[in-house]
C-alpha cells in the first residue's frame, strides 16, 4: 500500500503523518502541491500545520492547489483521503467535507490531550476501534471549533458521518464533533491528531489503530478487487 | 566621492554641528574616533550604520569584558560563541545547535510582535548554522499579576511566541515564567531555540571568494524596526511608546519557508557563507560576513527588494525587517540557489559583490552612498571597563536575620498560598497556548523538571532547560549566578541527561550605573565558576542591559539555557511520582536559608537577606550520583528542590503524578524552615521498594548525604515532622490551588 502526505507551503506536521505510516512499516512519499498525478498513491493524507499562513482563512487559499483537483479525484474514485487539523480545514474548504472550522471558543490555541469517543468504527479508518471506544488523541489549533446548520448536522448524525466526539469539549465544536467522514465513507476530517499519538514515548499510542484500520481496509478492497 | 544625499537628510556638516549622531546611542568620543576611521566626517546613511554595529546590542562594548570570563571551550565543543549560534558535539556525527536572546523592549511596548520576532530571531540564528530548529524554550518574567497592564503584556507576549512557534512548526517545549514587581513596566522576554546538525553541514557567516555575489533572500525590506538595536541598547521612557517603528512586524509563514528552503540551499553544498539578518539588519549582517572573511562588501542597494517606495539608503541599511538572510555562492551555481527559492516562492535577489579592499561600500542610484572600513564596524568599537561599586543594600542586607519571622503554624495553608503564586502555580495556561508536540519527538512535555526532545534514527534524547531566579542574584549575584547555572544541571540530570553547555541572556539594569555594574561582575564571576565546575562551557548568549522602569533597575537576571544529552532514551525520567508504595529519598542537606525564598517572599513579604548558599563540590557529586542512579535503572522519578522547599518538591511530584504520599521528616530546624528553606543541592526522589536500598547505597557512595523520607501513596500529602503532623491535605485539593491561579487571575 503507498501513501502520499501532501505538503503546502506551510504544512508543519508532514513530517509527524509520513512517521507515522513509516510506524506501520508502509510506503510513504511527500507529494508537492504542485503535483497533478495522483494515480501512483491509495492513501492520501492532507497534514496539519499553517498552509499559506492560514492567510484569508484556514484552507482557503489551499484549496486552490493544483494538487487539489487530484484530491477530489481521488475521493471520487474511492481512494482513502484523511485530512487532520488544518488538513480537515481544507477538506471543508474544497466542499469534500461538510461544515466549516471557526476559531476556538476560548479565542485561543490548544495544545494538549483529550479524550475522544469513536462514535463510528465502522469507517475504514477506524474498524481497529471499538464502538464507542474512549482514545486518547492530542490537539494542536486555534480554529477546531466545527460548525454546520442544523440540517447538516442532522444528515450528518442520520448517516453516521460523525465518526469522533470529544470528552470535553475544547473548542466549542457543535454536537461535540471532533471528526466527520463523507457520506461513502472513504473521507474523512478530525482536527486532533492521531498521527503524533503513534508511540507511548510521546504520549499515547491510541493514533496507530487509525493507520492500521486503513491499511487492513486496503488489503481487503484489494483481495476482494483481485478476487473478483 | 560624491555625496547623494536626500532633502530631508542632515549633511556630514550638519551631523557634526547638531550632535544627531548623539539622538542615535554615539558619544562624543565615539564620533571623533569614527572619523578618525573615515579620515572625514561620516554621512547621514554612515553614521547610522556605525551606531548600530557600535551599539550595546551588537557590539557588547560594555560587557565584552565579562563575557571573556566565561569559559568557552570544552572536549565537545564545535564552535563556542562568535557566530550565529555555538555548537557542541552529540555523537555519531551530529552536533546540537543552541542560543538564546532577548527581546525585552520590542516586547514592553509592543508584545503580541516584539515576542513573535524574537521567536523568529532565534530561529534564524540556528538554521543559518546550517541546523534543523527541532525545539523553542522561553524565560518571561513580568510585574505583580494584578494590574492590567502587566496582564495585557503576559497574554500578549504568550501569545506572540504561541503565534509564530505554532505556525513555523517548531515546538515550544519548555522555560519558565516569573512574576515579581522589579519586572513592573519591563518585561523579559527571552526565546531559545534548540537545533541538530550533522557535523559537515556547518556553516559560517563567511562573505569568501572577491568576485563572488552576494544574495538576499527573504521578503522585501520595509522600514519596520529601523534603529531596533538602538532602542535595545537604551532606556525604556516614555517616549518609548512613539518609537513603535522601532518594532519589528513577523511573519512566522514567510520565515518557514525562508528556513526549508535555505536548508534546502545548504544541503546541496554550494553554500559558502550564509548569516541571517537580525539586529541592525543588513547593515550587520554584511559587515560580519565580510569582517570574518577579511574582505570587503559592495552593496548595490537599488537591487533590494523593497516594500516601500522611496526608501533611502538609511532606512534600508538600518530597517529590521523580518525573516531575511544574506548568504554567497561562486558565480557557477547562483542558478542553482536561485531554482530552489523559485520554487519555495521565496525571493532572492543579487545584491552585492565581494571585494578585497576590506570596504562595506553602499551604492545607490549610481553613486556611492557610503563608504566605511569594515574593520573599524565590527572590531573596533571602543570597550569600556566601566566602573563599579559594592551596592549599599548589599552591605546592609548581610546583617538581616532572615529567621526573625514569627513562626508559621498553618504549614498547609502556607503550602496552598505558595503553590497558587503564579510564579510557582501550574504554567499549563500558558504552554497549552504553545504547540509543544508538533514534529513528534517531545518525549517530555512542559511542566516537569527539563522538556527532553528525541533525536530522530537513534536511541538519544535532548534535555532542556531555562533558569534563573531574580532574586537570589540581586541579593548576592555571585551565589545566584552560580545557583542558576547548578540549578540548571539539576534539572537536566533530573531528566536522565547529562549536562553539556549553556547559553547565557545576560538581563541587567543600566551599566553606567556603578552598582548595575557590579552585579553582573559578581553574577558572571558565579555563573563562570559554575560552568568551569559543572563542566558547561558557555557556548553563546546574549546581553540586554539597560532593562530599567520607574522603580529602578530590574532584578539582575541572568537566564541560563542549559541542554544536556540523554544517552538512551530508557533514561528519561520525570518528576512525576509513579507507583503505590515507591520509597521517596531526600538528597542533599536542608539548612535554615530562607533569604530570597518563596516563602519569605509570599509568607513575609519581603525578598532580603542573603540567598541559600552553594558549594559547587556538593553540588558536583550530587548530580554525579543522580545521574549514575537514572541511568543505572535504580530511580523512579527525580525532582529538583527549588522554589518553596521540599514541600512544593513533594506536592509537586504527587500532583503530577496524581498520587499521595506520606512523608515522615526527622529535624532540629523549626517546621516552617524545615519545609520551605530554599537549601541548595538537593533533589527528591523515588524508588521501587526493592531498589530502594541498593539506590540509597549509590548514592551515600558518592559522598552525598540522602535520607529516606516517606512512601507513595493514598490520595493525600501527608507529612509529619519528628512524628508530629505537620500538614495533611488531599493532592486533588492541592492541584486545584495550582492548577487555577493564573486561569483565574487572567480571567
Amino acid at each position: 500500500m503507498k501513501f502520499a502526505v501532501l505538503v503546502f507551503p506551510g504544512s508543519n506536521c508532514d513530517i509527524d503523518c509520513y512517521k507515522a505510516v513509516e510506524e506501520i512499516g508502509e510506503s510513504v512519499d511527500y507529494v508537492w502541491h504542485t503535483a497533478t498525478d495522483l494515480s501512483a498513491y491509495d492513501c492520501i493524507l492532507v497534514p496539519g500545520g499553517f498552509s499559506y499562513g492560514d492567510y484569508l482563512r484556514c484552507g482557503a487559499i489551499s484549496r486552490f492547489a493544483p494538487v487539489m483537483a487530484e484530491v477530489a479525484k481521488a475521493a471520487e474514485q474511492g481512494k482513502f483521503i484523511l485530512g487532520i487539523c488544518n488538513g480537515f480545514q481544507i477538506l471543508t474548504e474544497a466542499g469534500l467535507l461538510p461544515g466549516a472550522l471557526r476559531r476556538n471558543e476560548s479565542m485561543k490555541f490548544r495544545c494538549h490531550d483529550t479524550v475522544l469517543k469513536v462514535v463510528n468504527n465502522e469507517t475504514p479508518f477506524t474498524r481497529e476501534y471499538g464502538k464507542n471506544e474512549e482514545v486518547i488523541i492530542p490537539i494542536a489549533h486555534g480554529e477546531g471549533n466545527y460548525y454546520c446548520d442544523e440540517e447538516t448536522l442532522e444528515t450528518l448524525k442520520h448517516n453516521n458521518q460523525i465518526v469522533f466526539t470529544y470528552g470535553d469539549n475544547p473548542n466549542g465544536s457543535i454536537a461535540d464533533i471532533a471528526g466527520i467522514c463523507n457520506e461513502r465513507g472513504n473521507v474523512i476530517g478530525m482536527m486532533p491528531h492521531p498521527e503524533r499519538a503513534v508511540n507511548t514515548l510521546f504520549g499515547s499510542e491510541d493514533g496507530k489503530r487509525m493507520f492500521t484500520s486503513i491499511l487492513k481496509s486496503w488489503r481487503d478492497s484489494h483481495d476482494t478487487a483481485s478476487i473478483s | 566621492m560624491t555625496q547623494q544625499v536626500s532633502a530631508k537628510e542632515p549633511t556630514a556638516e550638519q551631523i557634526a554641528e547638531q550632535h544627531i549622531y548623539q539622538q542615535m546611542g554615539v558619544s562624543e568620543s565615539e564620533y571623533e574616533l569614527i572619523c578618525e576611521f573615515m579620515g572625514r566626517k561620516p554621512n547621514y546613511t554612515e553614521i547610522g550604520v556605525f551606531s548600530v554595529m557600535w551599539s550595546e546590542h551588537c557590539a557588547y562594548k560594555n560587557s565584552k569584558p565579562l563575557l571573556r570570563r566565561f569559559p568557552t571551550t570544552g572536549p565537545r565543543v564545535l564552535m563556542g560563541p562568535g557566530e550565529g549560534a555555538g555548537i557542541v558535539d552529540i555523537g555519531d556525527n551530529q552536533a546540537v545547535v543552541f542560543k538564546i536572546e532577548s527581546h525585552n523592549h520590542p516586547s514592553a511596548v509592543e508584545p503580541f510582535q516584539g515576542a513573535a520576532t524574537g521567536v523568529g530571531g532565534i530561529i534564524r540564528d540556528i538554521f543559518s548554522m546550517g541546523a534543523r530548529p527541532i525545539a523553542t524554550l522561553n524565560s518571561l518574567r513580568f510585574g505583580k499579576l494584578e494590574s492590567d497592564r502587566v496582564k495585557y503584556l503576559f497574554e500578549h507576549v504568550v501569545s506572540g511566541i504561541a503565534g509564530y512557534g505554532n505556525c513555523i512548526g517548531i515546538p515550544t517545549v519548555g522555560g519558565e515564567v516569573v512574576f515579581d514587581e522589579s519586572y513592573e513596566g519591563n518585561p523579559l522576554v527571552n526565546a531559545m531555540c534548540v537545533g541538530l546538525i550533522d557535523h559537515d553541514k556547518i556553516q559560517r557567516g563567511v562573505a569568501k571568494g572577491v568576485g563572488n555575489p552576494v544574495f538576499y533572500v527573504g521578503p522585501p525590506t520595509g522600514r519596520d524596526g529601523i534603529h531596533g538595536a538602538t532602542f535595545a541598547s537604551i532606556e525604556l521612557s516614555e517616549e518609548s511608546e512613539a518609537n513603535r517603528t522601532a518594532v519589528q512586524v513577523g511573519d512566522p509563514f514567510m520565515e518557514k519557508l525562508v528556513m526549508e528552503s535555505c536548508l534546502e540551499l545548504i544541503d546541496s553544498g554550494i553554500v559558502l557563507g550564509i548569516q541571517d539578518m537580525g539586529a541592525a539588519g543588513l547593515t550587520c549582517s554584511s559587515a560580519e560576513m565580510a569582517s570574518k572573511a577579511g574582505n570587503g562588501l559592495e552593496l548595490y542597494l537599488d537591487q533590494v527588494p523593497q516594500r516601500e517606495e522611496g526608501m533611502t539608503p538609511y532606512e534600508m541599511m538600518l530597517s529590521e525587517s523580518q525573516e531575511r538572510m544574506l548568504f554567497v555562492v561562486e558565480p557557477k551555481d547562483e542558478a542553482q540557489a536561485q531554482e530552489i527559492f523559485d520554487r519555495w516562492g521565496v525571493i532572492c535577489a543579487k545584491v552585492g559583490k565581494v571585494t578585497d579592499d576590506g570596504r562595506l561600500k553602499l551604492l545607490h542610484h549610481g553613486e556611492i552612498v557610503g563608504d566605511m572600513p569594515v574593520t573599524a564596524l565590527v572590531d573596533e568599537c571602543p570597550v569600556y571597563d566601566k566602573p563599579s561599586s559594592v551596592p549599599a543594600y548589599y552591605i546592609n542586607s548581610e546583617r538581616i536575620d532572615t529567621l526573625r519571622y514569627d513562626e508559621v503554624t498553618d504549614l498547609g495553608g502556607a503550602l496552598k498560598q505558595i503553590l497558587a503564586s503564579p510564579s510557582v502555580a501550574s504554567k499549563a495556561w500558558v504552554y497549552d497556548q504553545y504547540d509543544y508536540m508538533v514534529r513528534t519527538s517531545t518525549a517530555v512535555r512542559p511542566g516537569s523538571d527539563a522538556a527532553v526532545v528525541t533525536v530522530n534514527g537513534t536511541r538519544k534524547g535532548l534535555a532542556m532547560t531555562t533558569d534563573c531566579n531574580g532574586r537570589y542574584v540581586y541579593l548576592d549575584p555571585e551565589v545566584g549566578g552560580k545557583i542558576a547555572v547548578s540549578e540548571a544541571a539539576r534539572n537536566i540530570v533530573c531528566t536522565g541527561a547529562e549536562p553539556l553547555a549553556i547559553t547565557d541572556n545576560l538581563n541587567f539594569g543600566n551599566p553606567e550605573k556603578p552598582e548595575i555594574f557590579w552585579q553582573m561582575e559578581q553574577a558572571v564571576d558565579g555563573m563562570a565558576e559554575a560552568c568551569r565546575e559543572l563542566n558547561t562551557p558557555v557556548i553563546g548568549g546574549n546581553v540586554s542591559l539597560y532593562n530599567e522602569n520607574a522603580g529602578g533597575s530590574i532584578y539582575p537576571t541572568p537566564v541560563v539555557g542549559m541542554v544536556g544529552l540523554v544517552h538512551d532514551i530508557d533514561h528519561i525520567t520525570t518528576q512525576a511520582f509513579k507507583n503505590e508504595g515507591d520509597t521517596i529519598l531526600l538528597l542533599g542537606d536542608t539548612k535554615a536559608e530562607l533569604g530570597g525564598s518563596e516563602f519569605q517572599t509570599i509568607l513575609h513579604g519581603v525578598a532580603e537577606g542573603r540567598p541559600p548558599a552553594l558549594d559547587l563540590q556538593v553540588e558536583k557529586k550530587l548530580l554525579a550520583s543522580v545521574l549514575g542512579a537514572i541511568q543505572s535503572g535504580l530511580v523512579q522519578s527525580a525532582h529538583d528542590l527549588s522554589e518553596g522547599g521540599l514541600s512544593v518538591a513533594v506536592a509537586e511530584s504527587c500532583i503530577s503524578g496524581g498520587i499521595g504520599a506520606q512523608v515522615h521528616i526527622e529535624t532540629d530546624l523549626r517546621s516552617d524552615f524545615a519545609l520551605f528553606s530554599e537549601s541548595q543541592s538537593r533533589i527528591l526522589l523515588s524508588a521501587s521498594p526493592e531498589k530502594a536500598e541498593q539506590l540509597k547505597t549509590y548514592i551515600e557512595g558518592h559522598g552525598v548525604p540522602v535520607v529516606r523520607i516517606g512512601t507513595v501513596g493514598g490520595s493525600n500529602l501527608a507529612l509529619d515532622i519528628n512524628g508530629k503532623n505537620a500538614l495533611n491535605e488531599s493532592v486533588e485539593a492541592l492541584k486545584q490551588v495550582w492548577k487555577d491561579a493564573i486561569p483565574c487571575l487572567m480571567k
